[in-house]
This record gives structure tokens, C-alpha cells and sequence, in this order.
């Protein structure tokens, strides 16, 4: 028995953080986020595909790594802790995830291999079959697509989109079509995109499998939801460092603050809370694959539960740097930002909550 | 990862089975002194605590590794076969073994430190649950500040002569035994002048006068020391080493006291509740409201049992670090149990208040009771301020608050 990462995640893993130490400095992340550098993101994003973390889930028969879903968490986990400027949930984890147990075998050959060479890259919209917000819905008929879906994931720049109607069916439309609106929305989070997609009659191909089960899709959402707990785990555990690093070295009333204890114990409240969403998401990858009775409850629990102990840690970490953590200069303030979007994206912990019930009656 | 235990687990997991299964409904003829000890089932097999503890080593269903001569099983120590144990047991309606702080806190430091003669004496009866122990540590003034104890031990002739009171200690009125710290080198460093020493409760000198708790039950005590008189041998350790020998005790005790299977078992119950009891005509589990503060707290629970997965992997494949991992648990265990339980308080409202034989009463007032108890836990073995101050210090190494003169 052993509970924990092999050794070629953790130096998967490692890869990853080192080089988004290296290229996405805060001051890189402060380019791309005011828009005055659009060539950065690209170049980080092509940097982490020669990593290989398009091909990551891709079955080395289509030409990808053939991971599971654990290896993708670290990654994730990586990039929240790097508030990596890249697509990564939707494309490489979301899309090959829905294309594996919804498409055909020629759609998933021609989709899959195209994946893992980069020629194709997915956005992905599912949010509406989560839970549907005014004038948001996509219907099918006569093969073509029409409404609207909002918070769209790594759609700018992709080839391709995923989308969903009410039944749970998933469809593949081109990006690039005359009849599809890609519309960016501006959130808190700028490091990574979202955006609202509108079909006007659009052209779509139904993956076969997904007609008479959702299944695919909630493996799909599954997945996603268990990148942004990962991704969430990432990110407070830097906020944490960062915290505790600070109260080392900041001094008031002659000493550090590091050593007045209603500090002290907040970053001992941060750690208490965190540690345990380690083996959480872990567990939830696990599952994921491996134990189909466990995988809902755990990847719905874990979305929920890393939410909501994120949210208190990035409320901390802040407090404990005083003045400082509130301004744009530190930049601590795109962790904070990316753990408040990771907890809203594919159902916030209320929404999460009620479908981990559902899954165990 | 990889959690499959292997297939000769699969053989044991069966026995396990099958044993919970023979002994199925088993219930005791005597009562216990633990508030959580099981009370046992009904319909199965009657007989008393200590029977009980006998049959189970006699399995290797409990004191596996304890060698044989000192009353044990004899068996190698097997991380997993005691996981897989612990597991059978808390699902099947069998009672485990009984713990305490003689089984839980001493036998382990016994083992570790503790003479021959010592182990030879001491272990087998506490393992049969014939010889109950209390830890007498705290003082009237010496709570969190541990190590400030006063209570004196001199060594006169070939005996300790011990003055001095201790308090808040659990169990001391059915105790045969108490392990205790006593400040027996009155001129060395505060750390340093503390031994460990094993004092027979009925010596003359001992008295005990209970503390009623917030419970209603007496689950703790004051214990008053005048020139009792033990053998100058019921130490353990060397004299002024008493303290590294209790921390040691210590971290057995903040290990063991909210496993989260256990509070599992009990989200599961509170669950189970909220189906069959209604507020308006309509289960409680079907107020959104109550639904959603169910599931906060399942996975919180589930979190604590993948984070129990990764403690238990930690063991047997050393090397892992989970410092940090292993720090959290006193803190993050006994505080969530106490949420849970006043969380079924709260579904229930005006229901949940009832207590002790009142009718109405749900699943026996263990809401209340356990509520409460774990308040007591959170503040016991060391409070969670305490447990914050450790996470910080040693855990994200953060510094130690400056230190007052003279203390
Ligand atoms: C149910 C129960 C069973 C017990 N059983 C036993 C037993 O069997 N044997 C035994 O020896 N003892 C036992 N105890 C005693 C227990 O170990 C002490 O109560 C505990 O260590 C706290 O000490 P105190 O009560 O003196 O509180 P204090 O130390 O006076 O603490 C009071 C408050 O001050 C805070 N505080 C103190 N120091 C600090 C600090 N440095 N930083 C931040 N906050 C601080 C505490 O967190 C607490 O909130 C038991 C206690 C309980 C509640």
C-alpha cells in the first residue's frame, strides 16, 4: 500500500514549478494580466506544451502520455501554485477527458491524436448543465447549435469547443466558424481566460457516446472540478508560504510579527487547514480512476471542501502581510483572485455539496 | 499510489470478518469507566470487560505486537493487519478492545523505556483491562505550562516520599495506578528536575476527591499527595528525565483521540437521523439548509480519512514527510468532531437539548454528551492554542514568543 505521488510525479511536478518560476515571474504575470503583452502568455503556454502537458491523459496509442488523472492534479496543483498564465483544466484535462468516454472510436482517434500534437486545442463550456443562469442555454436540433454559454474555459485561441445542451449531450464545434461568438468576459482572475459563446446556428458534431448518458460529461466535470481543487490547493499552499516568510521578517513593536501570536496561530490555522486537501484531491484523482463507487463523492467533496478552506487561507495570508498584501504592487492579490474563480467554476461548494448528496442516495 | 493492501491482507480481512461476526452482539457484564467505552450490543454472547480483552489478544486482535511473556500476542507489528482490524471492527455491532491511558498512553511508553521488572509488572494486567491507570500530570498551577509542576518527590532511604496535588486527573478514582511527574530535582532548570514515576493508588497518603465535569459525570479528579511513600525502582527512566519520557506519552495520547472512522461512524448516524426524523412533516434532510451543513462536514470528514490514508502510507514506507501532517491531527480531529456533534444538536433544535433519560430522547443523548465531552478533549492533552502554538513553531518554524523573566 502506498498513499502518496511516485516519483515520476513528483519530478513531473517539479518541472513544472520550476519553470513557472522562471517565466512567469510576478512581473511576467503582471504583463500578461494588463493585456500589454499577449506574446508572454503564448510563450509560457508553449514552454509548458514541450513539458508535455497536452499529452498528459492523451492513450499513447493517439500519440499522448497515457497518464491518469492524479498526474494531471499535480500539474494543476503546479500551476495554482505558479497562477500558471496558461489553459490547461478544459484543454488537457476536461476535453480529452469527454472525448475518451463520449466520442467515437474515429472520434476519438481524430480528436485525441490532434490533441497531442497541438494541432487542435479545446475550450470548454459545461456550466449550463451544472446550473443555468439568465439568458444562458444551448439547444440542439438539425445538427446545428444555438443560445448561449457562459464561462467558457481556455476557449481564446482554441480550435475548437466543447459545449453541452440540458441533456447532457457534448458537442465539437469549430472556433473558427462564421456562426460562433467568442465574447472574452473580464473576471477578478486575469491569469487565465473565460468567456461567453454564442451559436447562431452553428454546425456541431455530437460525440456519439454522450446521446443516451451523461455519464461522460460528469467524468468530464469530475475532472475538472478535481484540477481546480488541485489548482486551489497550489495556490493557498503559496499564499501560506508566502505568509509565514513574511511574518519572519516583518518587525513591529520591536520584534517580528511572526513571533505575536494571533499571527502565529492564523498561519497555524492556514497549515491545520490545508494539509488535509493534500490527500483529499489526491484520494479524489484516485478515485477518479480507479473506483467508480467513491469517484462522485470524492471529486465533489473535494471541490467543495478545498473551496472553502482556500477561501479562509487566501483571507489570511493576506491579513497576516498587513497593508502590503492588499496592494497590487506584491501581487499576492492573483492567488486570492484565482482561488475566488476556481471556487465559483463548474459549481460552488453549495452546488458541489448537493450533488455530492444526491451521488450517495 | 496504490491502495490495495495485497492479497494475504484479503485472507485476514475475512478472519477479521468472520471473527466480528461469531461475537456479534457480544455485551458486558460490567460497567466501564470510559463515558465512550462501548457498552457492548445485545443478543450476542455476556461477559465481562476483561474476558473480553483476553479472547482478543489471544486473536491478535489487539496488543498484536506485544511480545508474549508481557501478556501480548506476540505477533511482528503489522501497520496494516492493525488498520485492517481497527476497520472491521468499527463497522461490525462487536466491541473492540478497551483503551484508557494505561493501554493507550503507558503501555507504550513502557515498552519504549520502561525496566524489565517494570514491563513484567505492569503491561499484562493494564492489557486484561485488570489494571487501570491515570495520568497525573496536571497541577492547580501548571496546566499548559506543564513543565512549571511542583509537586515534589525526595528520595529518602530507599523510597520517593511525594507532596504535592495534581488535578483534572481522569479516571483516578477506578485507578489502580497512576503514572505521574513529580519535581524531584528541586535546583535543576525547570525541564530538568521532573521524573516519571508509577504510584500504586492505594498507598497510604492518596487522596482522591472527584470533579464533577460539564457532563454531570465525575470524569476527573484532584489528587492529593501526603508523604506517600512508593519503592524508590517505580521509576521510569532516569531521575530528572521525567519529562522526555511524558512527551513521548504525550504523543500517544494526541494521536489517538478523534480517528476519523470514528467520526465517520457518526456523520453516518447523524445522517440516518436526519432521514427518519422530520421538521414540518418533511425529513430533516430534506431542508436544504441542514442538508448542505451535513455535507460540509462529510467532507470534512473525508478529508481527515484520505489525510489518515497518507499518515498510515507515511509509516510504512518511511522517509515520507508528513511533519506538519502529523502535528494537525489533535486540533483538526477533536475540534471537528465537536462540530459534528453540536451540528446534530442544531438539526434537532429544542429536541437536541434533551438529556439523560428524558423522553423524546435521540440515539440514547450521545448528541449532547459527546458535544460536550470533546470540548473537554479539545482543551485536554494539551489545549488547541497549544496545538496552534506547535504547528507554528515547529512546524512552520515561526519564533517562540519572547520569554517573561522567571518563567
Ligand atoms: C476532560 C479533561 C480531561 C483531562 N484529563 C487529564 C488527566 O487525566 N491527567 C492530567 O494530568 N491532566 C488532564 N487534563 C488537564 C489538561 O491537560 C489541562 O486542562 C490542559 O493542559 C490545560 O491546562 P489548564 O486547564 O491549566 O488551562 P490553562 O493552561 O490555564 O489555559 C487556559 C487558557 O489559556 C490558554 N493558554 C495557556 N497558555 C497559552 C499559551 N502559551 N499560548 C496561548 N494560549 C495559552 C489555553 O489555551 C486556554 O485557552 C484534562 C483536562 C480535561 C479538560
Amino acid at each position: 500500500m502506498y498513499f502518496g505521488l511516485s516519483d515520476e510525479q513528483s519530478f513531473f511536478q517539479d518541472n513544472v514549478r520550476r519553470y513557472l518560476k522562471e517565466h512567469a515571474t510576478i512581473d511576467n504575470i503582471k504583463h500578461i494580466t494588463s493585456g500589454d503583452e499577449k506574446n508572454l502568455s503564448a510563450e509560457i503556454h508553449k514552454g509548458l506544451l514541450n513539458l508535455g502537458i497536452n499529452g498528459l491523459l492523451i492513450p499513447e496509442k493517439f500519440g499522448g502520455l497515457g497518464l491518469d488523472l492524479l498526474f494531471a492534479a499535480v500539474v494543476s496543483e503546479a500551476l495554482g501554485g505558479g497562477v500558471g498564465p496558461t489553459p490547461f483544466i478544459a484543454s488537457y484535462v476536461m476535453a480529452p477527458t469527454a472525448i475518451k468516454h463520449a466520442g467515437s472510436k474515429s472520434q476519438q482517434e481524430n480528436y485525441l491524436s490532434k490533441i497531442a500534437t497541438n494541432e487542435y486545442r479545446f475550450g470548454v463550456g459545461f456550466s449550463e448543465f451544472i446550473g443555468k443562469r439568465n439568458d444562458a442555454g444551448i439547444s440542439f436540433s438539425d445538427n446545428t447549435l444555438n443560445g448561449r454559454a457562459m464561462f467558457v474555459l481556455d476557449a481564446d485561441d482554441a480550435t475548437h469547443v466543447l459545449l453541452t445542451d440540458e441533456q447532457g449531450q457534448i458537442f465539437v464545434v469549430d472556433a473558427k466558424s462564421a456562426n460562433i461568438e467568442i465574447v472574452k468576459l473580464t473576471t477578478v482572475d486575469k491569469t487565465r481566460q473565460y468567456s461567453e459563446v454564442v451559436c447562431n446556428n452553428l454546425e456541431a458534431e455530437l460525440l456519439k457516446n454522450s446521446s443516451d448518458s451523461t455519464d461522460p460529461l460528469i467524468h468530464a466535470i469530475d475532472a475538472g472540478r478535481i484540477m481546480l481543487a488541485a489548482d486551489s490547493l497550489g495556490a493557498s499552499q503559496t499564499m501560506i508560504n508566502k505568509a509565514v516568510d513574511y511574518a519572519k521578517e516583518r518587525k513591529q513593536f520591536g520584534r517580528v510579527i511572526g513571533s505575536f501570536q494571533a499571527v502565529k496561530h492564523m498561519c497555524a490555522e492556514m497549515a491545520a487547514d490545508l494539509e488535509p486537501c493534500y490527500a483529499m484531491v489526491w484520494h479524489a484523482a484516485h478515485c477518479h480512476d480507479n473506483s467508480p463507487n467513491e469517484a462522485r463523492l470524492m471529486a465533489c467533496h473535494a471541490k467543495a471542501h478545498v473551496s472553502e478552506m482556500s477561501k479562509g487561507i487566501s483571507k489570511k495570508a493576506t491579513e497576516v502581510h498587513g497593508g502590503m498584501g492588499f496592494t497590487d504592487l506584491l501581487g499576492l492579490h492573483y492567488w486570492f483572485k484565482r482561488i475566488g474563480l476556481n471556487r465559483q467554476i463548474l459549481g460552488s461548494p453549495e452546488l458541489v455539496r448537493e450533488e455530492a448528496y444526491k451521488a450517495q442516495i | 499510489m496504490d491502495l490495495e493492501y495485497g492479497p494475504e491482507y484479503q485472507d485476514f480481512t475475512k478472519e477479521v470478518q468472520s471473527f466480528c461476526k461469531k461475537y456479534e452482539g457480544l455485551s458486558f457484564i460490567d460497567s466501564s469507566n470510559n463515558p465512550l467505552g462501548s457498552s457492548g450490543g445485545s443478543g450476542g454472547p455476556k461477559m465481562s470487560r476483561s474476558e473480553w480483552q483476553k479472547i482478543l489478544i489471544k486473536n491478535g486482535y489487539f496488543a498484536r505486537s506485544v511480545p508474549k511473556e508481557y501478556g501480548g500476542y506476540g505477533g511482528e507489528a503489522d501497520i496494516l493487519r492493525s488498520r485492517i482490524i481497527a476497520a472491521e471492527f468499527s463497522k461490525s455491532k462487536t466491541p473492540g478492545a478497551m483503551g484508557g491511558q494505561g493501554i493507550d498512553m503507558l503501555v507504550p511508553t513502557l515498552l519504549e523505556m520502561g525496566t524489565e521488572e517494570q514491563k513484567q509488572a505492569y503491561i499484562k494486567p493494564t492489557l486484561h483491562g485488570e489494571m487501570i491507570w491515570c495520568q497525573g500530570y496536571s497541577e492547580p498551577n501548571a496546566g499548559s505550562d506543564l513543565a512549571s509542576l511542583q509537586t515534589k518527590g525526595e528520595l529518602v532511604g530507599d523510597e520517593w516520599v511525594i507532596n504535592g496535588q495534581k488535578i483534572w486527573t481522569s479516571t483516578a478514582q477506578y485507578s489502580q495506578m497512576c503514572f505521574c511527574l513529580v519535581r524531584t530535582e528541586p535546583d535543576a532548570p525547570k525541564h530538568a528536575g521532573i521524573s516519571y514515576l508509577l504510584i500504586p493508588m492505594d498507598t497510604p497518603g492518596i487522596e482522591i476527591r472527584p470533579l464533577v465535569d460539564m457532563t454531570l459525570n465525575a470524569g476527573f479528579n484532584e489528587v492529593f499527595f501526603t508523604d506517600v511513600k512508593i519503592p524508590a525502582g517505580n521509576i521510569v527512566g532516569k531521575r530528572g528525565e521525567g519529562w522526555a519520557v511524558a512527551n513521548a506519552t504525550l504523543g500517544h495520547e494526541r494521536g489517538s483521540l478523534a480517528p476519523p472512522d470514528a467520526t465517520m461512524n457518526r456523520v453516518n448516524m447523524l445522517m440516518h437521523l436526519m432521514k427518519k426524523e422530520t421538521l414540518d412533516g418533511k425529513p430533516l434532510i430534506e431542508h436544504p439548509i441542514y442538508r448542505d451543513r451535513l455535507m460540509q462536514i462529510q467532507g470534512k470528514v473525508l478529508a481527515q480519512q484520505s489525510h489518515a490514508l497518507r499518515l498510515l502510507s507515511a509509516k510504512l514506507n518511511p522517509g515520507t514527510d508528513v511533519k506538519i501532517g502529523k502535528m494537525i491531527q489533535k486540533l483538526t480531529g477533536t475540534e471537528l468532531r465537536h462540530e459534528l456533534e453540536g451540528l446534530a444538536i442544531d438539526v434537532m433544535g429544542e429536541i437536541g437539548t434533551l438529556y439523560e433519560d428524558s423522553p423524546h430522547l435521540k440515539n440514547d443523548g450521545t448528541w449532547q454528551f459527546i458535544y460536550m465531552y470533546f470540548l473537554g478533549l479539545i482543551i485536554g492533552g494539551g489545549t488547541s492554542q497549544i496545538q496552534k502554538n506547535i504547528i507554528a513553531e515547529r512546524g512552520l518554524g515561526m519564533p517562540k514568543e519572547p520569554k517573561v523573566e522567571g518563567a
